[in-house]
């Protein structure tokens, strides 16, 4: 690029400027890739959003409200269900209250193939299978918490009392960050067999139904939500994608307050770049205009403003994207409570592609003007 | 030959005739030239005096094609050069102008070098070609061995050096020069009329100059005199047809 000296000359001229110019792009950028980092640790813990393949099952008074171990069979019954299996919350904690996480206890019998989105060896599947008091651990929480195969665990039940111990016998993996290897999954059968109190047994706190065909999804949703209409538990089902949206809906829109504060933040850089390069291009009015005057177009003036600005954007903002990844190398600062802590490839796309906007807007006017620069006029001014 | 009663020889590489050029400040009318006549030939060095206010840089103006006149037409090598679109003035502009100020006007973040290099960058040469064009112009006006300081490395006559590098290097058809040695102490506006003198006689360019030192006009082959918007006299060894002596 021929042209390179004028650019970079002119960036370095005044190197404090260009450094801040810089810095508030890398502010901006990191502020953006953080929100959009949280914004995605506020999805709902649990659910994957795989599309309209699965369906989840729970009771039509509240989500709370546990539904018979017996529906799985009559569920599996319907036309177009490739699978149905179940969990229940069971709401412990380790060692400290503050030590929470999602333990769900699960039908060993049906949940494996219905989760395809982890990866689970064959050989500790086998062994948590056949130890009643196994768990099965993510990731994600077995390095929160320093655990290894082979560990006991004591949990402090809270929506059932007493502790309850376990031995890990395995540790998933996602398939993709989206994954959420936070959970800890054992056996609803020793869960079952433990509870005193005979209203509580045999009972479910969902169920994932697995389907055929993804089309079939709103025929097996009326055709489920049927077969239990009128009975003492009524059902409320849903495809998973929709679960999720309707879930973080009463969590609050965190995806608008993200955009509207990344909103703002963008909008202040625009504003003071957009001074900046102003600034910068007012200072120097003479030499545009000696630059036209041997012959230099107008449009190569405009582009040479628009084409600095875009550079002070892509420095910064790449330095911004890289202490974003850094920051989620680093790990989760709450020392592993979010779900997810990850920067998702689409909020750093967005990310850039916000920063070159914002670069490209701020240096119109300034760029235009200088387009438009009469050459005599700019040298007896300056 | 330099003739300014507008019946100079079509073969002049610069003719202007007529040209008028009027400004509007607020409510006052200026008319800053008024019907000027100008016919100059290839090699020749003409000097513009003048009091303030004449005239002078916006006769200047004009023929380098950065300003339009009110009325009247320039032709330079056959081309009417008030008949083009500003588009096409910029690129005329880049083949037939070399612009030298008094301010020298280098751009500060580049290097001598690549203050030179500028004009090129618009061409189709090489990197190679461009190197070797440039390192020419430096050692012409004698700065070859400072082809990467910066213009604040130098003093002020090698600055205007380097603007003058700056200007021939692309070969342009005549240098336009305003005031070039109006900022500088006189040994330095001697080495610069001297590196003038030397590109009109060695190198055969065809020089016009802006000036208000008598000592700087003399270098000229010819020194016109404008007050008020007229050309009104002229002198020097060269015969100047149409002036009053």
């Amino acid at each position: 690029m021929k042209f390179r000296h004028l650019v970079l000359g002119n960036l370095f001229r005044k190197k404090i400027r260009t450094a801040l110019t810089i810095a508030s792009f890398t502010v901006a950028l990191f502020l953006f890739c953080a929100l959009a980092i949280v914004q995605l640790a506020f999805q709902p813990t649990g659910i994957n959003v795989q599309g309209a393949d699965r369906l989840l099952v729970v009771n039509k008074v509240s989500v709370i409200i546990p539904m018979p171990v017996s529906y799985q069979a009559r569920m599996a019954r319907i036309p177009g269900v490739r699978g149905v299996t179940y969990a229940t919350w069971f709401g412990g904690v380790y060692q400290d209250d503050q030590n929470s996480f999602a333990q769900y206890a699960v039908d060993t019998a049906t949940w494996r193939p219905l989760f395809p989105e982890f990866n689970v060896a064959e050989d500790q599947w086998k062994a948590f299978v056949e130890d009643r008091e196994a768990a099965f651990v993510g990731e994600q929480t077995a390095k929160r918490f320093n655990w290894k195969i082979g560990d006991r665990i004591p949990l402090k039940g809270t929506t059932y009392s007493g502790v309850w111990e376990f031995n890990i016998r395995g540790i998933y993996t996602g398939k993709s960050p989206e994954d959420d290897t936070s959970v800890f999954w054992m056996h609803w059968d020793l869960l079952n067999e433990r509870i005193e109190d005979k209203n509580q047994k045999n009972l479910v706190g969902w169920y994932t139904v697995a389907l055929n065909n993804p089309e079939d999804a709103d025929r097996v949703i009326k055709a489920i939500d049927s077969e239990f209409a009128n009975s003492g538990w009524e059902t409320k089902s849903a495809t998973e994608k929709a679960f999720a949206s309707s879930f973080a809906q009463q969590l609050g829109n965190v995806k608008l307050m993200v955009l509207s504060i990344g909103a703002v933040v963008f909008f202040t850089l625009l504003l003071v770049t957009g001074n900046t390069i102003a600034i910068a291009v007012r200072e120097r009015l003479r030499e545009l205009a000696i630059l036209k005057a041997i012959g230099y177009s107008d449009g190569f003036v405009l582009s040479l403003v628009v084409f600095e600005s875009m550079t002070v954007a892509v420095i910064g903002s790449l330095v911004g994207l890289g202490l974003a990844e850094l920051m989620v190398l680093h790990g989760d600062p709450t020392g592993g409570s979010l779900p997810y802590f990850y920067l998702s490839r689409g909020a750093a796309v967005t990310a850039i592609g916000l920063s070159l906007v914002t670069g490209v807007i701020a240096s119109i006017v300034p760029a235009i003007s200088a387009m438009r620069l009469k050459i005599v006029e700019a040298l007896r001014r300056a | 030959m330099i003739t300014i009663d507008g019946r100079g020889d079509r073969k002049a590489i610069l003719q202007a005739r007529g040209l008028d050029k009027r400004y509007r400040r607020g409510n006052e009318d200026i008319h800053v030239l008024q019907g000027l006549n100008l016919d100059v030939d290839s090699g020749d060095f003409v000097a513009f005096m003048g009091p303030s206010g004449s005239g002078k840089t916006t006769l200047l103006n004009l023929l380098g094609g950065i300003d339009v006149p009110s009325a009247g037409s320039i032709t330079v090598a056959g081309e009417q050069t008030t008949r083009l679109s500003a588009r096409e003035l910029t690129r005329w502009r880049a083949r037939h102008v070399g612009f030298v100020f008094q301010m020298y006007n280098l751009i500060p973040v580049l290097t001598a070098f690549q203050n030179v290099e500028l004009p090129l960058l618009l061409t189709s040469l090489s990197k190679s070609e461009r190197r070797k064009r440039v390192e020419v112009a430096l050692d012409l006006v004698g700065l070859g061995e400072r082809m990467k300081h910066y213009p604040r490395q130098l003093s002020g006559g090698q600055e205007q050096r380097v603007g003058i590098a700056r200007a021939i290097v692309a070969d342009p058809t005549f240098l336009l020069c305003d005031e070039p040695t109006g900022d500088l102490d006189r040994k330095s506006a001697d080495e610069v009329m001297d590196l003038l003198e030397r590109l009109v006689h060695e190198q055969h360019k065809t020089v016009l100059m802006v000036t208000h030192d008598p000592l700087v006009a003399e270098r000229a082959h010819a020194v016109l005199h404008i007050d008020k918007g007229v050309l009104v006299e002229a002198r020097k060894e060269q015969q100047v047809v149409g002036a009053a002596q």
